[in-house]
């Protein structure tokens, strides 16, 4: 696309002078990207700068209480959370993308209703999965508030996102790796796990933290399924906050703004080194191929 | 027995491809036999049409949530939209590599970002300038609207970036060879092409914003009452759910239930219109 309008600076500008309107344009582009890496900038370095200077030793205390509050069981919980929905979620994702991928023959109704409604599920908004978990989990299996209802009700919200991403990983393997398995007599089950899956790893863990990040971000989703108890609980079947909800309740007190702040900074690196390392697999992805 | 094998792990993949039906099929029982009888208890013209929400005294109407959710989307569209679409651009025709690779994983980070943290971002900075500005408490249309806009950018650039992509190369050149600016080009011969996944970008955009929930809490100001101007406080659909649920009970939490169901109507008419014109675009 460069090389075949190549001009020099000179050129350039006399070509602008000449019309207004590309200058007007090219103003405008540039200005919308610059406002939107400036709006992210400031926003993390905002945080960042009131936040860091409150990150002391007392609110990573074991123990929560109204003295201290303590982000370490909000952060243990998160990680409670995030494998046990991963847990639910991941295989169940997986398998469902192999069915669409290697058994599913072409045109069948059955890919094309759950392709739709993949897509709706993606589209729902987390208050209504909340609403949901809070109706199937809480309510009407009697759960009350569970980090295992959390953890469900995540897992279904998460559900769309781990397949796509697996369906996509499974169709970029190649078909002779396939016809290469056959060829040597393996059944259609044993060339899916040890020769499709294995090169569709990467993709599919890109995927799974994809995921992952939803899960430590979300809010709307638990307060009404995992509830907003600051402990850790004793089992699965016990109400616990993440990190986020520990965060909207703090806020929400309006007593602790100051270690709000921090509780962001912590919420922030998670989400940037998450995003790092998914995009560093995907890299990995790119340059094996 | 390989056979049998064969056939229960088909069984079993076929099952799993069949748990997203089954989910959305539960999730719709669900919210529908707990929030449709309630609507017709209220009589659905009062509950849609209210203008009052006074649960005390038995008054639902949802008018002013679902107003107050149209306007705050219909802000964050505004605010939005122009700069999605133009950095959407930037990223696919006018940025050189070297800082595409800084700023495509800044578009993601801003994806990833926590809406907690949006929020909180909001009530600790936008509030504050808005109340200096503007008067009053700062919370407002206006408000929410700024902030629903910076978090639905990533969603509009990602898809309006892979639509002008998509446009074919010999569009451009076509426009150059005819003599145009490499500006002109890009807006008025590829810009066309790409429309309705750009189209599609901003319905997916819409539909984030109206589900959003946490930020539109801490800095809408929540007033359950028939909004009445740009700079003051207004409650969502999504809002008036999380504010109440905790200790609603009997016809008032049915009634909290069937806000949803509303919500969930309008999302189901925003995911399919970004289907249908996503099936167009390809």
């Amino acid at each position: 696309m460069e090389a075949i309008n190549k001009q020099t600076l000179k050129q350039r500008a006399r070509s602008y002078l000449r019309s207004p309107l590309s200058l007007l344009l090219l103003a405008l582009v540039t200005v919308s990207a610059l406002i939107t890496v400036s709006a992210l900038v400031f926003l993390i370095v905002y945080i960042l700068v009131n936040g860091i200077p409150y990150l002391t030793p007392d609110l990573f205390a074991w123990e929560y209480n109204s003295e201290n509050v303590s982000l370490m069981p909000a952060l243990i919980n998160t990680i409670i959370m995030t494998a046990v929905s991963l847990l639910i979620a991941v295989p169940l994702g997986i398998f469902a993308a192999i069915y669409l991928v290697e058994y599913a023959k072409r045109g069948n109704k059955v890919v094309e209703i759950v392709r739709i409604t993949a897509e709706t599920l993606t589209g729902i908004p987390s208050i209504v999965y909340g609403l949901f978990g809070f109706l199937l989990f809480v309510v009407a299996l009697g759960w009350g508030y569970s980090l295992l209802g959390g953890a469900m009700t995540l897992a279904i919200m998460i559900l769309p996102t781990i397949m796509r991403t697996t369906e996509e990983a499974l169709k970029a393997v190649p078909d002779s790796y396939r016809e290469g398995s056959f060829g040597l007599g393996a059944g259609r089950l044993r060339t899916v796990f040890t020769v499709v899956l294995p090169s569709a790893v990467p993709g599919i863990l890109a995927g799974v933290i994809l995921g992952a990040g939803r899960i430590v971000g979300e809010t709307a989703a638990l307060m009404y399924t995992s509830g907003t108890v600051a402990g850790i609980p004793d089992s699965l079947m016990g109400s616990a906050r993440t990190l986020s909800v520990h965060m909207y309740v703090l806020t929400n007190e309006g007593l602790y703004t100051n270690q709000s702040y921090a509780t962001a900074v912590v919420l922030l690196v998670i989400v940037v080194l998450i995003n790092a390392l998914s995009a560093f697999i995907a890299k990995r992805v790119g340059t094996s191929k | 027995m390989k056979h049998v094998k064969e056939k229960a792990a088909e069984l079993l993949f076929l099952l799993s491809a069949l748990a997203s039906i089954f989910a959305v099929a539960i999730i719709c029982i669900f919210l529908f036999a707990n929030g449709i009888p309630a609507i017709f208890e209220i009589g659905p013209l009062e509950f849609l049409t209210g203008t009052t929400w006074r649960p005390g005294n038995n008054l639902y109407g949802i008018l002013p949530m679902i107003l107050g959710s149209i306007y705050v989307t219909a802000g964050a569209i505004v605010v939005g939209v122009p700069i999605g679409i133009l950095t959407a651009i930037f990223m696919s025709r006018f940025c050189p590599r070297g800082i595409y690779k800084i700023v495509k994983p800044a578009i993601e980070l801003l994806a990833g970002i926590p809406s907690v943290v949006y929020g909180f971002f909001g009530l600790v900075v936008i509030v504050p300038v808005m109340s200096d500005l503007f008067g009053g408490s700062g919370k407002s249309i206006a408000t929410a609207s700024l902030l629903l806009g910076l978090m639905i950018l990533p969603t509009i650039i990602g898809v309006a970036e892979s639509a002008i992509n998509a446009v074919p190369d010999s569009y451009y050149e076509g426009s150059l060879a005819l003599g145009a600016s490499h500006e002109r080009s890009v807006f008025f011969a590829v810009l066309p092409a790409a429309k309705s996944g750009i189209l599609a970008g901003v319905i997916l955009g819409v539909g984030r914003a109206i589900g959003e929930t946490m930020a539109v809490i801490m800095i809408a100001g929540n007033q359950p009452r028939m909004p009445k101007g740009l700079f003051e406080g207004v409650r969502t659909m999504t809002a008036n759910i999380v504010l109440e649920m905790g200790y609603a009970t009997d016809l008032h939490r049915e009634a909290l239930i069937a806000t949803a169901v509303v919500l969930f109507v309008f999302i189901l008419i925003i995911n399919l219109s970004f289907s249908a014109l996503k099936r167009r675009a390809e």
